[in-house]
């Protein structure tokens, strides 16, 4: 049973329209989240599961919320660290006001919060295009993080400002909080990923995936089949807004287990921005792909020369890694705008006619 | 072979200013149901400008179109959409990120109904939706012949191909009035008779009414069934092809005329 596209018929329009059109991939996929659900807490060590994976969890959802804006509708922001914040300080917020609802219920009503804060900055997306819009979010960290810092009632009036995380629990399992059990955070977290990006893949094939897309490609076009440009923008603004709302209620409450401003300041943005470009512009999987490569990127430089013996000061490796990542987003944007996830892709199409050059 | 049928579009006294510029002047014309309608003119005669204007694109300054009976001056290019105009651009305005099957199925995004909740979830009519106008567009796939660049994205599909990828978005919206700005432009002979004959076998087999704009005199004089001619903003002439031809104002628009 080797693994192969061609000759895999299709007789129904529902099945040439599946997420994963071939079985094998999607034993693959299945067993993928089997793995992860089952496989991983059992074996994985705490460290690889708490400071990596839990990390680049957090993160890919961040990457899938600003994918479905920049990459999918074509809108660029710098914003993603507000957003982020939002969903953290209302998370808390919330959680902390209202304590009979359920930490499940309280992480998607917070994205919901950054969801309505994200159409309002989306507004401006009708008039101004390109690098304008992305000073225009700019605006938006920079005077969200203000705000949430600046105004004590968002953190419940604490004296330090940095409240840490309320224990919540789900079937009487302690998900947030720093005295929370790692599998238990890990499977918290992977629960969220995984129905977002089911529904990401959903949204994406949809009738709304392709309105943001036609906005995207050429919005004049778009306009003429009856799409509108404003409700389509700001649709892609709301749910990229509750993607990173709920990554940044993930953020504080499961991983740092604190509301800290500084979690979600301008690096965040930028650093979410990068996994997408990285990952891939317009591709669910790039975002997974983009997440992981610059979340373990530093860490891989930092223990790879101890793997052979040599001691590097670890402001060179901070040098390096700037460098690196420098290198890294204009090779991406110059060589292949569509990241990873399209390198993927090519070598998929390579191998199918290996060992002939076509 | 002008064909009898009811006023479907009816353009009156249309004028349209930028700034000091007339690009349109009182023009009048009517187009009938059924009917295949050139406008034809020498370059910035204002054709596309007029396109533009029953298309919601350009607001005129002054007149009004009446479409379906129903008057209006000032109109978005997507509540256009929604009554039944489609349209096909001079320099193709495709979705270059996306397939050809996307591309089409965005020509029945009005017609498509789910709630976010279903499409999120890939339920109810979230899905079925899907695959009921999937059925639709590959209807018209089949009648532009271009099944086998079903799932190719349109940015690498050569020039001739794109013209009739953009030619069946605009027939999936299943159009009452299908616009088409020089549908031929920069084709080869070969690709200009198939494009002849996907315009002339839209018209008579899916029954839509068509006005095109078009350079090419022996496409304009065998495709149409009525012609309007303009020059600097203002109507020639209108008639059939023969009349047209034999029109002396248009003979000078187009050959000059001696000022001696």
């Amino acid at each position: 049973m080797l693994y192969r596209e061609a000759g895999q018929f299709k007789t129904s329009y529902s099945a040439d329209q599946a997420m994963l059109t071939i079985p094998l991939d999607r034993w693959f996929v299945f067993a993928l989240a089997a793995f992860a659900i089952v496989g991983v807490p059992l074996l994985a060590s705490e460290y690889l599961m708490v400071s990596i994976l839990l990390p680049v969890l957090i993160l890919s959802i961040a990457a899938l919320g600003l994918n479905i804006l920049t990459g999918y509708c074509g809108q660029l922001s710098l914003g993603t660290g507000a957003f982020m914040a939002a969903g953290a300080y209302l998370a808390y917020k919330i959680a902390t006001n209202i304590t009979w609802l359920p930490i499940w219920v309280v992480i998607p009503l917070a994205g919901l919060c950054a969801a309505a804060i994200g159409i309002a900055f989306g507004l401006p997306s009708l008039r101004i295009k390109g690098f304008y819009l992305a000073v225009a979010t700019l605006a938006a960290q920079f005077f969200l993080l203000w705000l949430f810092v600046k105004v004590p009632w968002f953190v419940n009036d604490s004296i330090s400002g940095v409240p840490p995380a309320p224990p919540r629990t789900v079937f009487g399992f302690q998900v947030t909080g720093a005295a929370a059990g790692d599998e238990a955070k890990y499977l918290f977290v992977l629960a969220f990923v995984i129905a977002l990006a089911w529904i990401a893949r959903n949204l994406a094939r949809s009738r709304i995936g392709r309105s943001w897309m036609a906005i995207r490609d050429m919005d004049i076009a778009a306009e003429l089949v009856g799409i509108r440009p404003l409700p389509t923008k700001l649709s892609a603004f709301a749910i990229s807004s509750f993607y990173c709302g709920v990554a940044g209620a993930l953020w504080a409450m499961c991983y740092i287990n604190s509301v800290e401003p500084t979690a979600f300041d301008i690096n965040r943005s930028f650093q979410v921005l990068f996994m997408v470009i990285v990952g891939g512009l317009g591709s669910v999987l790039g975002s997974f792909l983009g997440a992981a490569f610059i979340f373990l990127l530093p860490i891989f430089l930092n223990s790879a020369p101890g793997w052979f013996g040599y001691s590097v000061a670890s402001d060179t490796i901070t040098h390096i890694e700037f460098m690196l990542f420098g290198v890294l987003i204009i090779f991406f944007l110059i060589v292949e705008p569509h990241g990873l996830a399209r390198l993927w892709q090519i070598a998929k199409e390579k191998l199918r006619l290996w060992p002939f050059p076509y | 072979m002008t064909r009898p049928g009811d006023i479907l579009l009816s353009v009156k006294d249309i004028s349209l200013r930028f700034g000091g510029v007339r690009a349109l002047t009182d023009v009048s014309f009517d187009i009938h149901e059924g009917e295949i309608f050139a406008i034809i003119g020498p370059n910035g005669a204002g054709k596309s400008s007029m396109l533009n204007c029953i298309n919601g694109f350009y607001h005129p300054q002054e007149g009004t179109i009446t479409f379906k009976g129903a008057q209006r001056r000032q109109m978005r290019p997507h509540e256009a959409a929604a009554q039944g105009i489609s349209r096909t651009f001079q320099n193709i305005a495709l979705f270059k990120g996306m397939t050809t099957l996307e591309n089409v199925m965005t020509g029945r995004m009005l017609k498509m109904r789910a709630s976010l909740a279903e499409q999120a979830l890939y339920i109810g009519r979230g899905r079925r939706e899907e695959i009921e106008h999937r059925e639709k567009v590959e209807e018209v796939i089949d009648f532009l012949e271009i099944q086998s660049i079903r799932k190719t994205p349109v940015g690498r599909l050569p020039y001739g191909l794109q013209k009739r990828v953009e030619l069946a978005r605009a027939l999936a919206a299943e159009p009452e009035l299908l616009l088409l700005d020089e549908p031929m432009a920069g084709m080869n002979v070969e690709e200009k008779e198939d494009m002849c004959r996907f315009v002339l076998s839209t018209n008579h087999e899916l029954g839509t009414t068509i006005a095109l704009i078009e350079h090419d005199m022996g496409v304009v004089m065998d495709l149409s069934d009525r012609v309007v001619v303009l020059d600097y903003g203002k109507k020639l002439a209108e008639g059939t092809p023969d009349e047209v031809r034999g029109n002396q104002d248009v003979i000078d628009a187009y050959l000059g005329v001696s000022h001696d």
